[in-house]
C-alpha cells in the first residue's frame, strides 16, 4: 500500500487554506487558519499537537461534525477531487460512515450503552445500504471479527458495559471500518487505554486498514506515536500547521522551533532520567542495599481488601506490597489501571486504612500515631494530584490556596506567611500576579504548579505525586518534571511517584516498582528496570513506549 | 472530548517557563464569572426586571397604592347584579370587586403579601433543607441513610396535601400558610445539598485538604459547602415562583384564614369565582399578576442555573 510519491496519482483527500471560527460568548475564535494538507489513497497522516492546537477541530472539519458553533470560514476541503465544504448537511451524511469512517477517542462514551454491540455495528451497514434483513447478523460477525474481537458471534449480543475498555475500542474500530470507507479518521484513538491493549488496537488498525487499502487520518498528542505509525507527520500549533513532511525526518531534523522543543520534550523518545548524577551516587551505595541505607518510609506487606456487596470473594486491590523509599530519593511505582498503585498512594497519604501489613515513616508505624504525631506525619508527608482541575478549590484565590496549610498549622505570623507564599510562588516560577487569580483562570501546567506550591507550603520531607503529569501536554509536562526534579535537589525532598506512563517514569525514578492487579512484579533500579527487565509483563510495558523501536532515543 | 469541545481559549498551548500573564482568561472568581454570564443572557435581563418591578411594587405599595390596604372605598357602585370593570367608574383603574374594593390597590398591597409568603416560606424550607441535608452530607453513613429515609416519607406525600395538613393543623393564619409551604420545600433542598456534597466530596481538592488533616468540619465549612452551595442557590429561586403559587393555591382553598377584603392574590381569585359570569376581570388580573411574577423568577433561576453549569460554563 505504501506511498509512492506518484505525481500523476491524485490525493484522496485535500484541505487547503482551511480556517474554522468558533462564535462564543467572547467573540469570535480562529481556531484554525490556513491549514494545508494531502493524503494520498492508503497513506496515514498523523497531525500531532497539544490541546488547543486545532488538530481536532480539522478532522472535525473534513467529515462535518464541528461542536455547534464552529463553522468553516475559509478553504476547501476535497474527497476524491469532490468539494465537502458548503455541501448539505444529506449528502454530508452519505459521505460519513460510508467515504468517511471515524474511530473516536473515548470508547467509553462513544457507544450507546443500552443497546447491544452487534445492533451498533448492524446500524451503520444498514444506513448505507451495505447489508439488508437478511444478511446483516452475518456481515456484523464480520466486521466484529476483522476488528479483532475475540468470540464474535458472542460479543454482539453483549452490551458496552460488559467490554473492556480494548474491546469496546474495536467494537468502535469495526463500526468505523464496516462500510469500507476511504478514509478513517482516527482521533486519539488509544489515550484513553491503558498502554499494552494501546499497542494491540494500532497494530489491529494498522493491519484493517492496509486490508482495505484504507488512508488514515490519525490524530494525536503523542509525537511518539505518531512517527512510528504515520508515513508523513503534520504538525499543528495554535491552529497552524508550523510543520509537515515525512515521518522520520521531523523526528531526526525538525525545522520548525516548536517541533524542535515537541521532539525534545517527548518523553517517548527522550532518553533517561534528568538529573543524571544522582545515578551516580547510587551507584557507590549500589553494594550495600541493607538496613544501612537510609529509608524514609519502609511498607512492608501492604494489603486492602474491599468486599464486594452480594458476593463471597473480596476484591483485592493491593496485595502483600512492600517497598522502601530512601531518603531523597524517587520511587516509582508504574501500572496499568487497577493495579492498586494509586491506593498504595492513598494507604501512605493515610487517607485509607490497609487491612493488613505496616507503613513506617522515619520509622514510626503510622497506623500508631497519636494525635500529636499524627499532626507532624501530616505536615510532612504531602500529595500532588493527577488532575489539577480539580484538586485545586475553585472557590479560592492562589493566594488562600499556598497559605492555607501555613494558617492551618499556624506557621510564623501573618506577615511571614505572606513572604512564605510569595518565595513559593517562585520557587515554582509563576509570577506575583498571579496570587489573586482564580484556579479555572489558569491553565492546567499553570495549576499544577499552584499544587505543588501548595505541597511544599510545610516543607515536607515525602511528596507523594499521583500521576502528577498525565493530565498535562508533552512541553508542560517536561516542564513539571524539570521543576520537580530542580525541587527535589534543592530541597532535598523524597518523591513516591505514581505513574502509569514508564516513558515519564524514566525521566525522574531512581527506583521502578512495577505493579499488575494488586501484586508487586518487578522492582528495582530504574537503570535496571529500562535496560534489564526481568519479568515478562514489564517488557511487555517497555515494548508498548510508542517510539520505542525508532531508535531515536539515545 | 478533544473531539467535540472547540479549542480552549487562553493560554494552554504553551505556558512556557509558565509566566503568561496575557493569556489568562478574563473574569475573576466564580461568582464574578457566573455574573458576567448572566449579565450577557437576555432571559435573566427579562427575569430580572420583572421580579425587581414586583419587589418594587412590593416595597413601595403604601406609597403607590391608591387606597389603603382593607378599604373600601367603592361600595356604593356595587350592585347585586353589577360590578365596575376596568375603567368604567373615575379613580377606579381596574374597576372594583364585590365589596367595593378597589382592585388596583388590591393587586399593590397583594404583591406585599405575597413576597412576605414566598420569601419567608422559602426562607424556611432553605434552612430546614439546608441542615438536613448538611448533616447527612457531611456524616454520610446510618445519619444520611436516616434523613434520607425521612424525606423520602415527606417526598412521598403530594405537596399541596401536605401544605393542607399542616395549615388543617395549625389553623387558617397566613403563618400557617408559610410553615406549611416552608415544610413541603424542606425535602427538596435536603436532597439537592446532599448531592451536591456528595459530589464534591470526590474531588481530589477534597483529599488534598484530607491529607492536610484538616477536620472534618472545616472540610466541609470552608471546601464542601460553599462549592456545593451553587444548585442549591438556584433551586431557592426557582423555588419563590412556586412559593407564589402555593401560597395563591392555599389562600383560594380558604387557608390563609384573615377577613374577605384582605389584599392577596389568591383570595381574590377565591372570590372572585363567584362572580365569574359578570365580572370575569377579577379573576383575570390576579392570574396575570401571580402568573407574571412566577415567570420572572423562574426565568431568573433558570438563567442562574445555566450560569453556574459548569458543563455550560467552559466555554
Amino acid at each position: 500500500m505504501n506511498t509512492n510519491p506518484d505525481a500523476v496519482r491524485q490525493p484522496l483527500l485535500q484541505v487547503s487554506n482551511l480556517a474554522v471560527d468558533f462564535g462564543t460568548m467572547d467573540g469570535v475564535v480562529h481556531a484554525v487558519e490556513g491549514v494545508d494538507l494531502e493524503i494520498a489513497p492508503g497513506e496515514t497522516v498523523a497531525i500531532v499537537g497539544e490541546s488547543g492546537s486545532g488538530k481536532s477541530t480539522t478532522a472535525m472539519a473534513v467529515i462535518g461534525l464541528l461542536a455547534s458553533g464552529g463553522r468553516v470560514a475559509g478553504g476547501s476541503i476535497t474527497l476524491d477531487g469532490r468539494e465537502l465544504v458548503g455541501i448539505s448537511e444529506n449528502e454530508m451524511r452519505r459521505i460519513r460512515g460510508r467515504d468517511i469512517g471515524m474511530v473516536p477517542q473515548d470508547p467509553m462514551s462513544n457507544l450507546n450503552p443500552v443497546a447491544k454491540i452487534g445492533t451498533q455495528v448492524a446500524e451503520t451497514l444498514l444506513a448505507h445500504g451495505l447489508a439488508n434483513r437478511g444478511d446483516v447478523q452475518q456481515k456484523v460477525i464480520e466486521a466484529l471479527s476483522a476488528a479483532g474481537l475475540p468470540d464474535p458471534e458472542r460479543r454482539a449480543k453483549q452490551y458496552p458495559h460488559e467490554l473492556s475498555g480494548g474491546l469496546r475500542q474495536r467494537a468502535l474500530i469495526a463500526i468505523g471500518l464496516a462500510c469500507r470507507p476511504r478514509l478513517l479518521i482516527a482521533d486519539e484513538p488509544t489515550s484513553a487505554l491503558d498502554v499494552t491493549v494501546q499497542q494491540t488496537i494500532l497494530d489491529q488498525l494498522e493491519e484493517m486498514t492496509r486490508e482495505l487499502g484504507t488512508a488514515v487520518l490519525l490524530i494525536t498528542h503523542d509525537l511518539g506515536l505518531a512517527a512510528e505509525r504515520a508515513q508523513r507527520v503534520v504538525v499543528m500549533h495554535r491552529g497552524k500547521v508550523v510543520e509537515q513532511g515525512p515521518a522520520r525526518q521531523i523526528l531526526e531534523d525538525p525545522r520548525h522551533p516548536y517541533t524542535q522543543s515537541l521532539v525534545k520534550a517527548a518523553p517517548s523518545i527522550a532518553a533517561a532520567r534528568l538529573q543524571p548524577e544522582v545515578f551516580e551516587q547510587h551507584r557507590e551505595t549500589d553494594a550495600g542495599e541493607e538496613p544501612a541505607v537510609d529509608n524514609i518510609v519502609e511498607i512492608e506487606g501492604l494489603r486492602k481488601v474491599y468486599p464486594i456487596r452480594g458476593q463471597a470473594e473480596d476484591f483485592v486491590a493491593v496485595d502483600d506490597v512492600s517497598l522502601a523509599i530512601p531518603r531523597g530519593k524517587t520511587v516509582a511505582i508504574v501500572g496499568e489501571s487497577g493495579s492498586g498503585k494509586t491506593t498504595t498512594a492513598r494507604m501512605l497519604l493515610k487517607l485509607i486504612e490497609p487491612t493488613a501489613g505496616t507503613i513506617r515513616f522515619e520509622g514510626n508505624d503510622i497506623a500508631k500515631l497519636d494525635r500529636a504525631q499524627s499532626r507532624e506525619f501530616r505536615q510532612r508527608v504531602q500529595p500532588v494530584f493527577q488532575d489539577p482541575y480539580s484538586s485545586l478549590n475553585p472557590m479560592f484565590t492562589i493566594e488562600r490556596l499556598i497559605a492555607e496549610p501555613l494558617e492551618f498549622y499556624k506557621r510564623g505570623n501573618r506577615a511571614e506567611r505572606r513572604a512564605r507564599v510569595r518565595t513559593l510562588l517562585d520557587d515554582v516560577a509563576l509570577p506575583q500576579s498571579m496570587l489573586q487569580r482564580y484556579p479555572s483562570e489558569l491553565s492546567g501546567g499553570q495549576r499544577q504548579r499552584v499544587a505543588i506550591a501548595r505541597a511544599l507550603a510545610l516543607s515536607p520531607d515525602l511528596v507523594v505525586c499521583d500521576e502528577p503529569v498525565s493530565a498535562l501536554d508533552v512541553l508542560v509536562q517536561d516542564q513539571i518534571l524539570t521543576l520537580l526534579g530542580d525541587l527535589q535537589k534543592e530541597y532535598g525532598l523524597s518523591y513516591l511517584f505514581i505513574s502509569h506512563d514508564l516513558a515519564v517514569v524514566r525521566l525522574i525514578s531512581d527506583y521502578v516498582c512495577v505493579m499488575k492487579d494488586g501484586a508487586l512484579v518487578e522492582a528495582a533500579s530504574s537503570e535496571e528496570i529500562f535496560t534489564n527487565p526481568r519479568d515478562p509483563y514489564t517488557r511487555r510495558l517497555l515494548a508498548s513506549i510508542p517510539g520505542n523501536e525508532l531508535g531515536i532515543a539515545s | 472530548m478533544s473531539a467535540v469541545l472547540p479549542p480552549a481559549q487562553g493560554g494552554e498551548v504553551l505556558d512556557t517557563v509558565a509566566v503568561g500573564q496575557a493569556d489568562l482568561r478574563s473574569g475573576g472568581g466564580f461568582w464574578n464569572d457566573v455574573f458576567r454570564r448572566l449579565r450577557r443572557n437576555p432571559a435573566a435581563w427579562i427575569g430580572a426586571v420583572i421580579v425587581l418591578i414586583f419587589l418594587l411594587v412590593a416595597a413601595l405599595a403604601p406609597l403607590i397604592a391608591p387606597y389603603p390596604e382593607t378599604a373600601l372605598p367603592g361600595t356604593k357602585y356595587i350592585t347585586p347584579t353589577s360590578i365596575p370593570g376596568i375603567g368604567e367608574v373615575d379613580g377606579f383603574p381596574h374597576g372594583l370587586d364585590r365589596f367595593g374594593g378597589d382592585v388596583l390597590s388590591k393587586l399593590i398591597w397583594g404583591a406585599q403579601a405575597s413576597l412576605l409568603v414566598g420569601v419567608v416560606s422559602t426562607a424556611l424550607g432553605l434552612v430546614g433543607g439546608m441542615l438536613l441535608g448538611l448533616l447527612a452530607g457531611t456524616f454520610g453513613g446510618w445519619v444520611d441513610t436516616l434523613i434520607m429515609r425521612i424525606v423520602d416519607i415527606i417526598l412521598s406525600v403530594p405537596n399541596l396535601l401536605l401544605a393542607v395538613s399542616i395549615a388543617a393543623i395549625l389553623g387558617q393564619t397566613p403563618s400557617a400558610v408559610m410553615i406549611a409551604i416552608g415544610a413541603s420545600q424542606v425535602p427538596i433542598f435536603a436532597r439537592l445539598l446532599r448531592a451536591s456534597m456528595l459530589q464534591q466530596r470526590s474531588a481530589e481538592y477534597v483529599l488534598s485538604a484530607q491529607t492536610l488533616g484538616l477536620g472534618r468540619g472545616r472540610i466541609t465549612m470552608s471546601h464542601v459547602l460553599p462549592n456545593a452551595i451553587g444548585p442549591v442557590i438556584v433551586q431557592g429561586t426557582l423555588t419563590l415562583a412556586t412559593a407564589v403559587i402555593d401560597a395563591a393555591a392555599l389562600s383560594f382553598l380558604g387557608l390563609g384564614g384573615g377577613r374577605p377584603e384582605t389584599a392577596e392574590w389568591g383570595r381574590m381569585l377565591t372570590y372572585a369565582q363567584n362572580e365569574l359570569a359578570i365580572a370575569p376581570q377579577l379573576a383575570f388580573l390576579p392570574g396575570i399578576c401571580i402568573a407574571v411574577t412566577a415567570l420572572g423568577f423562574t426565568l431568573f433561576g433558570e438563567a442562574l442555573r445555566e450560569a453556574m453549569d459548569p458543563r455550560t460554563r467552559a466555554r
